[in-house]
């Protein structure tokens, strides 16, 4: 087996940037090359802004993390131009199952319809994920794209200035500084960043512990998403089963509260642990075994002053519901644009403080969802347990009580209602496809909609006129023209009853505003407001 | 508040009182408490109103004795 979380992929070198007389300033730097920092480097180095990425690491992640990508997160990496191989490599599901005691209680499909070009769900390493990320972003840099990608470059101190940041770099040839007039710190749950500047990360912590183990078999288990409430393997606990690429299973025991880690992790206890679960004779090898307690919890406020965070650096959820690397991806699709149109003179920083608006609001979103599982698969009072024993009883043998077995609620993007970016409805089409929502996808001639919506604003006109391009205060939207006639989806998400509509929809493909036909001064302030040239409410 | 019914709505109380009672006839403590929790769900979700469910839930709160 390739082992690729061993190589490093962006070895250190020494750049001229270290023997430079005073600090050299640069336009952005990412902190963390994490999959959140990979994906806001290759989304800015595409928009041309140039983009410097530092990394203590040099190489892609290694141990147990994500292993669930949704649909939102592939269709963002399609438009970093990374998505294909990870389909191509990851294991397509769309099917969970939910046992108790030794028999299924519930099933549920997660794509229930057709007409979308990615999957609800694949799986993959995340160490894969960042593999293809990099390949991305060097095949970016070798293009001339002006992105760089710096290994075993620490920032080790921090400060804020009125109009740039300085870092501190530690490197194995010494430390040096750097400038840069916008820091994205995307270094993770324990954000060095947030340490320095002395900033809150405050929320839940669960005492529960689980195992987590990643096993290369060969099995013939479903590709499905099998969890189990106190399956006879793990009594009064729970238990994951889901597939990964290349025959390595994710397997997730919960193990309780006061339990002895050291003594957990070694392999004379995990073994038959997985061999109670998997059956005696069942070959396996395990790639990694670790145990954690899972935190809910965010950063009051995710801008502050140059330094903008995101991913896990800014928010931390429980694994259940997968929302932690797919909601970091969502954060460099939705800050990307809008710091290339402040960087490029476009928009005001007041779009940055969107960024925080809408941002935590999707985090507060994914910590409800994540909260509210992890209550339920680790209860913390006894009624909390009385509750959740009942609902998975009554599940047994009655329909009504199948829903509510939550047993991670998996990630879909959230809808900005409400944000300050969006222009009031007042039209009678579809609720999904409403102000602040991720456009959805739909088939479009030989290929898809989403492919066809390109990096900026896009008036999408269909079965109506609209003038080829709309300029106004600096800022530019394209039309893409289509008809719903015999194209059923496309009628269904984004027409409704109505026999026409003009979408107004954002470079991170959200709907800014909509109307049944064009209507050039009603364009023209959605797509001000869009860009926060005209926000009527200050942005907190 | 008061889309809940909390005026008499049960045409044989009595009966009614000595099913429940009788249902957990011989049930442990911890039985007994997973039977109730059972019922309210049940119940809960023939109602299904969730501002019903709200108020019914706010109504049982307020409805303890101080002992
Ligand atoms: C068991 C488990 C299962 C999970 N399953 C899923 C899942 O199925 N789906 C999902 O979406 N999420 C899942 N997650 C969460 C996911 O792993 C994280 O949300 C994701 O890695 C966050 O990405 P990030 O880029 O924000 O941070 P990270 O991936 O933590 O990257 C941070 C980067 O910053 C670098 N760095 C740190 N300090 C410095 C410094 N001082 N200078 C320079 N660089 C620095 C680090 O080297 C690292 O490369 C799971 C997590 C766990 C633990």
């Amino acid at each position: 087996m390739t082992r690729i979380f061993e190589t490093p992929l962006y070895p250190y070198t020494h750049v001229p940037d270290q023997d430079a007389v005073a600090p050299v300033r640069h336009k952005v730097v990412v902190i963390g090359a994490g999959p959140v920092g990979l994906a806001a480097a290759i989304d800015l180095a595409q928009r041309d802004i140039p983009v410097l990425v530092v990394d203590d690491n040099d190489r892609v992640s290694f141990g147990s993390r994500a292993i669930c990508f949704a649909k939102r997160s592939l269709e963002i990496l399609d438009r970093l131009g990374c998505g294909q191989p990870m389909v191509d490599r990851g294991v397509v599901w769309n099917t969970g199952k939910v046992f108790l005691d030794d028999a299924q209680v519930f099933a549920f499909d997660l794509l229930p319809e057709d007409g979308h070009r990615r999957p609800a769900f694949i799986n993959l390493q995340q160490y894969h994920l960042e593999y293809h990320m990099v390949e991305r972003l060097q095949a970016l840099a070798a293009a001339g794209k002006p992105v760089e990608l710096r290994g075993r470059h620490r920032v080790h101190a921090i400060g804020q200035h009125e109009d740039h940041v300085r870092l501190e770099i530690e490197t194995p040839d010494g430390p040096y500084s750097l400038e840069a007039d916008w820091v994205i710190a995307c270094d993770g749950a324990n954000s060095p960043t947030r340490r320095m500047l002395g900033l809150d990360f405050v929320g839940r912590v669960f005492e529960d512990n689980f195992l987590i183990a990643d096993v290369v078999m060969e099995a013939d288990f479903p590709t499905e998403r099998w969890f189990w409430f106190d399956p006879p393997f793990n009594r009064g606990q729970s238990a994951l089963l889901h597939r990964q690429p290349d025959n390595v299973w994710r397997i997730d025991l919960q193990l309780g509260r006061d339990i002895d880690k050291e003594a957990e992790k070694a392999p004379e206890r995990v073994i038959p642990r997985l061999k109670a679960m998997l059956g005696e004779d069942v070959a396996f090898e395990l790639e990694w075994v670790s145990i954690y307690t899972f935190q809910c919890r965010r950063m009051e406020r995710f801008r502050h002053g140059r330094v903008i965070f995101a991913g896990d650096a800014a928010h931390q959820v429980s694994p259940f519901g997968a929302r932690g690397a797919n909601s970091g991806l969502h954060d460099a699709d939705n800050l990307c644009w809008k710091l290339a149109h402040v960087l490029e003179g476009r928009a005001p920083e007041a779009l940055l403080d969107s960024y925080n608006w809408e941002r935590v609001w999707g985090a507060d979103e994914n910590i409800l969802n994540s909260t509210r599982s992890t209550e339920v698969i680790t209860p913390k009072s006894e009624a909390s347990r009385l509750f959740r024993d009942a609902v998975l009883d009554l599940a047994a043998h009655h329909a009504f009580a199948r829903p509510m077995v939550n047993s991670g609620r998996l990630s879909v993007p959230c809808t900005y209602d409400d944000g300050p970016l969006n222009t009031d409805d007042t039209t009678a089409l579809p609720a999904r496809t409403r102000p602040g929502a991720p456009a959805p996808d739909a088939p479009l001639g030989e290929g898809w909609l989403l492919g066809a919506l390109g990096q900026g604003f896009t008036i999408l006109a269909i079965d109506t006129d609209a003038p080829e391009r709309v300029i106004e205060a600096g800022l530019e939207a394209r039309t893409l023209r289509a008809s719903a006639r015999d194209n059923p989806h496309l009628a269904a998400r984004y027409l409704g009853e109505a026999g026409s509509a003009v979408y107004l929809i954002r470079p991170d493909q959200h709907v800014a505003a909509r109307w049944e036909r064009f209507d050039a001064p009603a364009l023209r302030a959605a797509l001000r407001r869009a860009a926060a040239l005209s926000t009527q409410e200050a942005l907190a | 508040m008061n889309l809940l019914n909390t005026r008499p709505n049960i045409a044989d109380a009595d009966g009614f009182f000595a099913e429940l009672v009788a249902t957990h006839e011989e049930l442990s403590a911890e039985a007994s408490a997973a039977l109730n929790a059972r019922l309210v769900l049940l119940l809960a979700n023939h109602i299904g109103d969730r501002q019903v469910l709200s108020e019914a839930l706010q109504a049982a709160a307020m409805s303890a004795r101080a002992r």
